[in-house]
This record gives C-alpha cells, sequence and structure tokens, in this order.
C-alpha cells in the first residue's frame, strides 16, 4: 500500500469518527424541535446502568432535547469524586451520608430526591448460617460467623451501606467469616458471591436482573435499615467552570419530571414482576435534609 | 445487544485500526532512527522502549484520562470519553511496540547498506524508503504485533473511552459489561469475534509478509 493510500483511509477513518460523533446528536438544528445540542456527562452508580433504567430514559432525553448524555457507570463513591474533581456535570448516586460531605464542601448542588429502592441480603437457598427469618441485626450477627461473604469493597454506595450496616451492628468487618473482596460492580460481586454460594448484600434492582442466572435468594430483607435512597445533584459551575450547566439542569430536571418519574415506577414490571424502583420526586425526603 | 454488534465491530476497528497505523506512521521512522544512529544513552533508550512494549494498558489509561479529563491540562479539548480519546490511548500503547521491533528489524539488516545506498547516490529518505523495503517482514511484525495488542486491551479502552452504548463500546469492553451482568453465552461469542478479528487481520497481513519473501 502506498504511503498516499494509507493517509487517505486515515483520513477517512478519522473524518468517520467525526461524523459518528456528530449523529448522536442528530435532530440538533431541526427546526421545530425543542433541542438544544451539547452534551453532559452522568457520573453514575452501577446499579442504574446493569439494570438497565438508564439504558431507557436517556435516549427519551437527548430526544427530547438534543442533549447527548455520555454515561460513566462506577460505583457511587467514585462517581461523587468525578463530581468532586468537575469531571462530570451530573451526579446521581445512592450514598446519602457520603453524599452530605461533597454538598458541604460545595461540589454539588442542587440535591433532587429521585427514587428508591431497598438492599437485599442474599445467600445460598439451603441458607447455612440460619439467618433467615431473623431480625436484620440478628441475621447479620449470624451470618459474620459462618460466612462466606463476598464484599464489593469498591467505595459504592452498596459497600459503604455494608460496612455501615457491620458498624451498626457492632461487627468488625475484617473479623466476618470467609468474608472477600472483589472490588467490582454489583453485577460481577454477585457473580462471584453466586460461585463461592456465599452472602452478599446487593440492591435489589440489579438482584432482580440477575435473578435469572443466580440460584441465590433472599435472606434478610424489608428491614427499614435496609433502604436505598438516589439522589441527582449538579457538579458546582462557581468551583468548576467547565461544567455545562444548562444541559445538566436540564438533564435533572428531566429525571424528577412527571414523564421520567412515571417510567421509573413501572421500569421493570414487564421483565421482572415487580418494579424495580419507587419513583420518589417531589416527596419527602426519608434521608431528611 | 444483536442490532449492536455490528456497529461495536466496526468501531472496533476503526479504533484500533487507526491508532495502530498512526503507531505505525510514528513509530517506523523512530524505530529506524534508534537502530541506524549512534548517540550517548541510545542503549538506555533502547531498554526504555522495550519495556514500553509491555506497557500495561491501564496506566497508559489512567494517564491519558488525566490529561483529558475536564480537571485535567487538556480538558478544554473536551475529548474524554470519546473515540478519539480510545485512539490516543491505544496510539500511545502501540508505538513502543512499533518502535521496538522494526528497531530490531532494521539492526538486522547489513550494517553497511546505508553507506551502500548512500554512496550509490540515494538521498536520505530514498535510503530510508528502501530500508524500510528490505526490513518489511519486521515492519510487518510491528503492525501485527501494534494492532493485536491494541485491539485485545480494556483497560485504556474502558477508563478514557467510559463504555458508552453507541459510542465508545468495543468488542472488549462489551465483554466486561456482558460478564458483569452475568451473560457469559453472549460474552463468550463476543471474546470469538475479537479473537477471529485478530485472527483475520493477522492472517491477511501475514500472507503479504510471506509473499513479499519470496
Amino acid at each position: 500500500m502506498s504511503l498516499r493510500r494509507v493517509a487517505l483511509a486515515l483520513l477517512t477513518a478519522i473524518g468517520a469518527c467525526r461524523a459518528d460523533g456528530r449523529s448522536t446528536r442528530a435532530g440538533q438544528g431541526k427546526p421545530g424541535s425543542p433541542a438544544t445540542g451539547g452534551s453532559i456527562i452522568l457520573a453514575t452508580t452501577t446499579s442504574t446502568q446493569d439494570s438497565g433504567l438508564l439504558d431507557s430514559l436517556v435516549p427519551l432525553f437527548t430526544a427530547a432535547t438534543g442533549i447527548d448524555v455520555k454515561v460513566i457507570a462506577v460505583g457511587s463513591g467514585a462517581a461523587l469524586e468525578l463530581g468532586r474533581r468537575g469531571d462530570a456535570d451530573v451526579v446521581l448516586s445512592h450514598a446519602p451520608d457520603a453524599e452530605r460531605g461533597y454538598v458541604a464542601s460545595g461540589d454539588l448542588i442542587e440535591r433532587r430526591l429521585v427514587m428508591h429502592n431497598d438492599f437485599l441480603v442474599v445467600g445460598p437457598a439451603a441458607d447455612p448460617a440460619r439467618a433467615e427469618g431473623h431480625p436484620l441485626r440478628e441475621g447479620l450477627a449470624l451470618i459474620a460467623r459462618t460466612g462466606p461473604v463476598i464484599s464489593r469493597a469498591d467505595g459504592s454506595g452498596t459497600d459503604k451501606k455494608e460496612l455501615a450496616l457491620w458498624h451498626q451492628g457492632g461487627i468488625d468487618p475484617a473479623r466476618v467469616a470467609g468474608r472477600e473482596m472483589t472490588g467490582q460492580g454489583m453485577g460481577a460481586t454477585l457473580q462471584v458471591a453466586e460461585q463461592r454460594q456465599g452472602y452478599a448484600l446487593t440492591d435489589r434492582a440489579t438482584y432482580l436482573a440477575l435473578r435469572p442466572r443466580l440460584t441465590l435468594v433472599p435472606v434478610l430483607s424489608g428491614d427499614p435499615g435496609l433502604m436505598n435512597v438516589y439522589h441527582v445533584y449538579v457538579v458546582n459551575p462557581a468551583r468548576h467552570s467547565r461544567v455545562h450547566l444548562a444541559e445538566a439542569r436540564a438533564f435533572v430536571d428531566f429525571l424528577v419530571g412527571a414523564g421520567a418519574q412515571e417510567l421509573i415506577g413501572a421500569f421493570g414490571r414487564a421483565r421482572y414482576g415487580e418494579p424495580l424502583f419507587v419513583a420518589d420526586a417531589g416527596k419527602a425526603d426519608p434521608t431528611g435534609n | 445487544m444483536d442490532a449492536q454488534l455490528w456497529p461495536i465491530i466496526g468501531r472496533t476497528i476503526l479504533i484500533s485500526g487507526v491508532a495502530t497505523v498512526l503507531a505505525v506512521l510514528a513509530g517506523a521512522p523512530l524505530g529506524y532512527l534508534m537502530a541506524r544512529s549512534r548517540f550517548r544513552g541510545r542503549t538506555l533508550l533502547l531498554a526504555l522502549v522495550n519495556t514500553g512494549m509491555g506497557l500495561p494498558p491501564v496506566v497508559v489509561g489512567l494517564v491519558v484520562w488525566l490529561l483529558l479529563a475536564r480537571s485535567g491540562p487538556l480538558g478544554a479539548l473536551d475529548l474524554i470519553y470519546t473515540k478519539q480519546a480510545m485512539i490516543a490511548a491505544q496510539f500511545v500503547i502501540g508505538l513502543p511496540l512499533v518502535v521496538g521491533v522494526t528497531a530490531a528489524a532494521v539492526q538486522a539488516l547489513p550494517r553497511e547498506l546505508p553507506d551502500l545506498l548512500l554512496s550509490l547516490g540515494a538521498g536520505p529518505w530514498r535510503t530510508m524508503l528502501l530500508i524500510a523495503r528490505e526490513a518489511r517482514l519486521g515492519l510487518l511484525a510491528a503492525l501485527m504485533a501494534g494492532f493485536g495488542a491494541v485491539i485485545s486491551e480494556v483497560g485504556a479502552a474502558m477508563t478514557v473511552g467510559g463504555n458508552l452504548q453507541g459510542s465508545t463500546r468495543v468488542l472488549a469492553t462489551a465483554i466486561v459489561t456482558l460478564t458483569g451482568r452475568g451473560e457469559i453465552a453472549a460474552a463468550l461469542i463476543l471474546g470469538g469475534l475479537l479473537l477471529l478479528l485478530a485472527f483475520a487481520t493477522n492472517l491477511v497481513l501475514t500472507v503479504v509478509q510471506q509473499r513479499s519473501d519470496r
């Protein structure tokens, strides 16, 4: 191949990259559409992505506004850090205690309650710890004694919740029998728990999404201490000048708006037999203000 | 997943292909210079290049991410989580491979060759092209090594691309996503496709390489 041909192929390829990037914002300049264009980076927890919720919501938002959404699904801890560095425009997180620090530092503003579901402790159907039927605290104490427990240990909202549960029960996480730390997302961690036939704390949405491929069953659930609340924040443009404020606000307004809230409340019913989330926008905040 | 499969394959070839070609365009001349010139610290530089041939993609990804993220020095370019960012990271991964393999190939040629060509009246550029012709087996090996390394890496693609559905998800990162979701059969199929893609590319290049050896 001659050098000229290589160069030509290269230019074509780079052109294709550009065109592809633009096509996601198609409709931007269409007359009559409410499009504003632009793009935002949404830093969020893995559960909103792994459950498929954002795959349903984001295209609706992009179609209505022309704003492209780059969904970066990491643990809530990492998502909050992206917000603190100004590397995201919107943060959707489920670690209310940790979130307070980022609001106090002024990195995250305009907190809005979006939805909730609950955490479950899942484990082998045989339940070797005999934890099922016990109240949360006693059940966890029994599990801590027999194990094995498979933990996220990735700084995510679920990880923070698990650590808080051990501490509330007066249990040192380091002394939980057979506790293994994956450092991975919820889906991957449930896979490890399945293979090890261990216990794991999971959000209901990810568990239901993976249930067809798991033999693990819910062992502890329904306790108010297992509530899992999602909030959305805009990254403060006063601290991070590159934040796309108008687009970020448009996304938050969409997320707490009637259309998206209706979709959130019904999401998963057809596929899993029960909704994965309860839509909460406008309701009293269970984690307080 | 099915409807998205073709775009993912196309994107994988596009990103890794462009990154490899750029790495060859930049790396082959560098490798030639490293093989032919004599300067202080050359051996040290070669050792660095050879170390770079095993550069951990996830570290490259992290550094490129720090550079391109909004809070980074190149944040204003707004390139983070784009194909261009992935090409940049894969270029960095592929470059030392191309430089190292090229340098080894050129050094394997008779030492007197450039002087001979120059004395026969070829200019420096023509000399380089003629030597590239002689070293073509090694250059094609460099191309294959580079492409094989970047198409299969997942660390950098994930970090700087963000694995965005419909824009930066490639075969390697899609496999991670599917595995996390427990869709093992689908993950395995994509793994097979990735292998097939690497094999097809190497088959073509090997045929070219072996033909030109006759």
